[in-house]
C-alpha cells in the first residue's frame, strides 16, 4: 500500500499481514489447516532450513494464517515482527526460555496474573532461573532487586487485579542501565489502550485470549519485538550474540541487526518447546482484531458508567480502578493511559466471604468464569481461583483481599449491566440479614 | 568476521563462511540508514551456493569503524580497499539505493576487477528533497518514517528477513534507529541523503563500467522512482553495455518486500 502515510490503527486492524489471496480472490484470511508445505525442490527444501530464504516448513514453526495474524499485532503494536503461540503462558514461557537459562535472575512486578506469578516462582525457579518481586510503584525497588544476572525485567501494563499501572518508562531505564530489556504483559489493555514500545518496553506479549480475540473463544498468545533492546551492546545475551551449535552455528545478532530474539524464539523455541497456535486459532483472534478498537471504545464506556455506579454503592468499600482519584494510579493512568485503564478492575464489599459469594452467585447477566476481556460481562472472586496458590503475604502485595470480587466489563447495554449489579448487592447485603437472623 | 580497512575495523557478513579463494566474490552495498542485514535473504543464499559473499557495514555504521562515507566517491574508494584487504581480485557488486552510487563508482575506477553490478532501488540523479535532507539533519525520528512510508508498497508482506511474521515496516524503522545510534559523532542519515544528492557523476561512471549491468527497480517505488533509473539505463545501452532491467511490483524494500523475487533476479543476473 503505498502512500504518503501512515495508515491508522483501524486501517491497521483489517489490512495489516493480509491482502486479497493470489490464488482465489479470497478477501478474508483463509485458514491454512495444513501441517506442512510442499518443497519446489532439494535445494529449496535445504534453504528454508537453513533461513537462506524464507518461507513455510512445517506448522509447529510457521503457518501463513499465523502470519497474518503476527504481522498484525506488530503492526497494532510498532514492533518488527511477533511469534504466536498456544497461549499467553506460552508466549511468556518463550520470552523467558529464549532469553535465559539456569543462573539467570528476573526482576517483576508483584502484580501479575496468578499463572505468570507461578510460573516466575514455581516453575522458572525449578529451572534454576530467580525472581525477585517488586511492587510496580516502587522504583527504588526495581534498581535495587538488579543483579548482575538479571536478564529480564517483567510487569503487566496494568497489574492484574489491582490495575497498578506500570511506569513503563521508569522501569526501562533501569531495565536498560543493568543491560536488560523490559517485557510488559499489555493483555489487559491491548495496543488500543497504550503502545508501551513507544514508552521504552523492548518485548510485549498478549493472552490473545483476551481482548485481541474478543469473544472468550480460543486460547492464543503472542509475542511482539519491538527491536530496540541492542543484544551485543548489552553483553549478557550469548543466546543471540554467539554462534548456536543448536542452530547451523548461527549467530542471531549478526543475522539480524534488530531481529536476533525473534529469529531465536521462532527457531529454537517453537521448534523445541512447540508451544504454537492452531492456525483455526490465528483466524479467530484476527476476526476479533478486526473489530479491536470498536470494541475497546464500549468496553471502556461501559466501564466508566459501571464504576461511577459502585464508587457511589453504600454497600461498596473500594473500587479498584484509575478512572479514581483514590487510585493510587490515577495520574499515571491519565499519562499513559489517556483512552482507559482497561474494563478489568476489582472491587470489595462491605460483607462478609460469604456475602461475596451470594454476590457472585447472584449475579444473571455477568457470568461467573475464570476469564477476562471477553465480549460477555464476567466475574470472579480472585483469592479463591485465579489466585488461589498464593499466600496472604502475596495475596496482599498483588492488592487482593478475600473479599475482592474482579469484574471484566463487557460490550452489553450499561444499563442491564448497572441492574444485574444493583440486583446481587442486594441480595448480598440480604445475605448478611438472614445471617444475623 | 572483520576486516581491517583503511586502519578500521569494517564487518563483513559471510554467513558465517570462511573465505575460499576457489569461489566467486560478491560484495552487497547498503543504502542510507541500513547495514548489512537488509540483504539477510540474498546474502545468505549465495552464500551458501558457491560465492563469497562480503555484505558490508560501511564506515560508520553500525558494527563498522571508520568515518562515514561523505561522499559517493569516497564510499567507493572503500570498496576498492575492502577488496584489497580480503584478497579479492574480482567480485561481483550488488547496492541498493546510496549503495547503488556506490557500486556504480567503484565499478566505474576498478574496471575488470568487477564482474557484475547490479543497481538495486537506483535512480541518476539521485536528488533528495529539501524538506526530507532538513528533517535528515534536524529531526532524523520523522525523516525515518517518512523514508519508511516512501519505501513501503504493501501492508502484507510475505515472508521476510525475520521468517514469517515479520512486519517489514516496523524492521526498517527499528534499523534506522539502531544504524542512527550507532554512531554518536555523525548523523549518518543526513550525510548518507547528502552523498547521495550531491553526487554528479553517473552518467560518466555507467560509460567507464565494464562488466554486464542490472537495474532491479520497484515499480511501486517512491524513493527513488523507476523513471528516474532511466538516464542510466539509456547510457548504459547506448554505450554497448550488456544490460539487463527488471522491474518489480514492490517499492524501495525490494530486498525485504519481495526477498525471493530479488533473490532470483540477482541469482541469474550472477550465473
Amino acid at each position: 500500500m503505498p502512500g504518503y502515510a501512515d495508515p491508522g490503527f483501524d486501517t491497521l486492524s483489517l489490512h495489516a499481514g493480509a491482502s486479497p489471496d493470489p490464488t482465489t480472490g479470497a478477501r478474508a484470511v483463509p485458514i491454512h489447516l495444513t501441517t506442512s508445505f510442499v518443497f519446489e525442490s532439494s535445494d529449496h527444501a535445504a534453504s528454508l532450513f537453513n533461513l537462506e530464504r524464507a518461507g513455510h516448513v512445517y506448522s509447529r514453526i510457521s503457518n501463513p494464517t499465523n502470519a497474518v495474524l503476527e504481522q498484525r499485532v506488530a503492526a497494532l503494536e510498532g514492533g518488527i515482527g511477533a511469534i504466536a503461540t498456544a497461549s499467553g503462558q506460552a508466549a511468556l514461557h518463550l520470552s523467558i526460555a529464549t532469553l535465559m537459562g539456569a543462573g539467570s535472575h528476573i526482576v517483576a512486578s508483584t502484580a501479575l496474573y496468578g499463572g505468570s506469578q507461578n510460573l516466575l516462582h514455581y516453575t522458572m525457579r525449578r529451572f534454576g532461573i530467580e525472581t525477585t518481586f517488586v511492587k510496580p510503584g516502587d522504583i527504588d525497588g526495581w534498581r535495587a532487586a538488579a543483579r548482575p544476572n538479571t536478564k529480564l525485567f517483567f510487569g503487566e501494563t496494568v497489574g492484574n487485579p489491582g490495575l497498578d499501572v506500570l511506569d513503563i518508562g521508569a522501569v526501562a531505564a533501569i531495565a536498560h542501565d543493568v543491560g536488560a530489556p523490559l517485557l510488559v504483559d499489555s493483555t489487559l489493555t491491548s495496543p488500543w489502550l497504550i503502545k508501551p514500545f513507544d514508552h521504552g518496553a523492548d518485548l510485549i506479549y498478549h493472552s490473545a485470549t483476551k481482548f485481541l480475540s474478543g469473544h472468550g473463544t480460543v486460547i492464543g498468545g503472542i509475542v511482539v519485538d519491538g527491536g530496540s533492546f541492542d543484544w551485543e551492546r548489552s553483553g549478557k545475551f550469548k543466546e543471540l550474540t554467539e554462534a548456536y551449535d543448536g542452530f547451523h552455528n548461527m549467530v542471531f545478532s549478526e543475522e539480524s541487526t534488530v531481529g536476533a530474539f525473534l529469529l531465536r524464539a521462532r527457531r529454537e523455541g517453537l521448534r523445541d518447546f512447540g508451544a504454537c497456535m492452531s492456525p483455526h486459532t490465528a483466524w479467530l483472534i484476527l476476526q476479533g482484531i478486526e473489530t479491536l478498537s470498536l470494541r475497546m471504545a464500549r468496553h471502556m464506556s461501559n466501564t466508566e458508567k459501571v464504576v461511577a455506579f459502585l464508587a457511589s454503592h453504600p454497600f461498596v468499600s473500594r473500587v479498584g480502578h484509575p478512572l479514581l482519584e483514590s487510585h493510587p494510579s490515577h495520574a499515571l493512568a491519565k499519562k499513559l493511559l489517556p483512552r482507559g485503564a482497561g474494563s478489568v478492575f476489582s472491587f470489595d464489599l462491605k460483607g462478609s466471604r460469604n456475602q461475596g459469594k451470594a454476590f457472585v452467585e447472584s449475579l444473571k447477566i455477568f457470568s461467573h468464569l475464570a476469564n477476562v476481556g471477553d465480549c460477555r460481562s464476567l466475574v470472579i472472586h480472585p483469592a479463591s481461583t485465579t489466585h488461589f496458590r498464593m499466600t496472604d503475604e502475596a495475596l496482599a502485595g498483588a492488592g487482593i483481599t478475600q473479599g475482592t470480587i474482579r469484574l471484566s466489563i463487557g460490550l452489553e447495554d450499561a444499563d442491564d449491566l448497572i441492574d444485574d449489579l444493583k440486583r446481587a448487592l442486594k441480595i448480598a447485603e440480604r445475605a448478611a440479614e438472614k445471617a444475623g437472623a | 568476521m572483520y576486516l581491517e580497512v583503511n586502519n578500521h575495523k569494517t564487518y563483513c557478513y559471510t554467513a558465517g563462511k570462511a573465505f575460499d579463494a576457489t569461489k566467486p566474490a560478491v560484495v552487497f552495498i547498503h543504502g542510507v540508514v541500513n547495514d548489512h542485514s537488509v540483504w539477510a535473504l540474498q546474502s545468505r543464499y549465495l552464500a551458501n551456493h558457491g560465492w563469497n559473499v562480503l555484505a558490508i557495514d560501511l564506515p560508520g555504521h553500525c558494527k563498522s569503524e571508520g568515518d562515514a562515507p561523505a561522499s559517493v566517491e569516497k564510499a567507493a574508494t572503500f570498496i576498492a580497499a575492502l577488496l584489497d584487504a580480503a584478497g579479492i581480485g574480482k567480485a561481483a557488486l550488488v547496492g541498493h539505493s546510496w549503495g547503488s552510487l556506490i557500486a556504480l563508482e567503484a565499478a566505474s575506477k576498478l574496471g575488470d576487477r568487477i564482474t557484475h553490478l547490479a543497481l538495486v532501488g537506483t535512480a541518476f540523479p539521485m536528488k533528495v528533497s529539501s524538506a526530507l535532507l532538513d528533517a535528515a539533519l534536524n529531526d532524523p525520528m520523522v525523516a525515518l518514517k517518512m523514508i519508511n512510508v516512501f519505501s513501503r508498497s504493501t501492508l502484507a508482506a510475505p515472508p521476510s528477513s525475520l521468517g514469517p511474521g515479520t512486519w517489514v515496516y516496523g524492521s526498517s524503522l527499528a534499523l534506522g534507529r539502531r544504524v542512527l545510534a550507532s554512531n554518536p559523532k555523525v548523523n549518518v542519515f543526513h550525510r548518507g541523503f547528502k552523498a547521495c544528492d550531491d553526487y554528479a557523476n553517473g552518467e560518466a561512471a555507467i560509460s567507464q563500467v565494464t562488466c554486464p549491468i542490472l537495474f532491479l527497480l520497484g515499480a511501486e517505488d517512491q524513493m527513488t522512482q523507476a523513471k528516474s533509473a532511466q538516464l542510466l539505463i539509456q547510457r548504459a545501452k547506448s554505450s554497448g553495455k550488456k544490460t539487463q532491467v527488471v522491474n518489480l511490483a514492490v517499492g524501495h524494500h525490494q530486498m525485504t518486500e519481495a526477498p525471493e523475487e530479488t533473490l532470483m533476479v540477482i541469482k541469474e543476473f550472477l550465473r
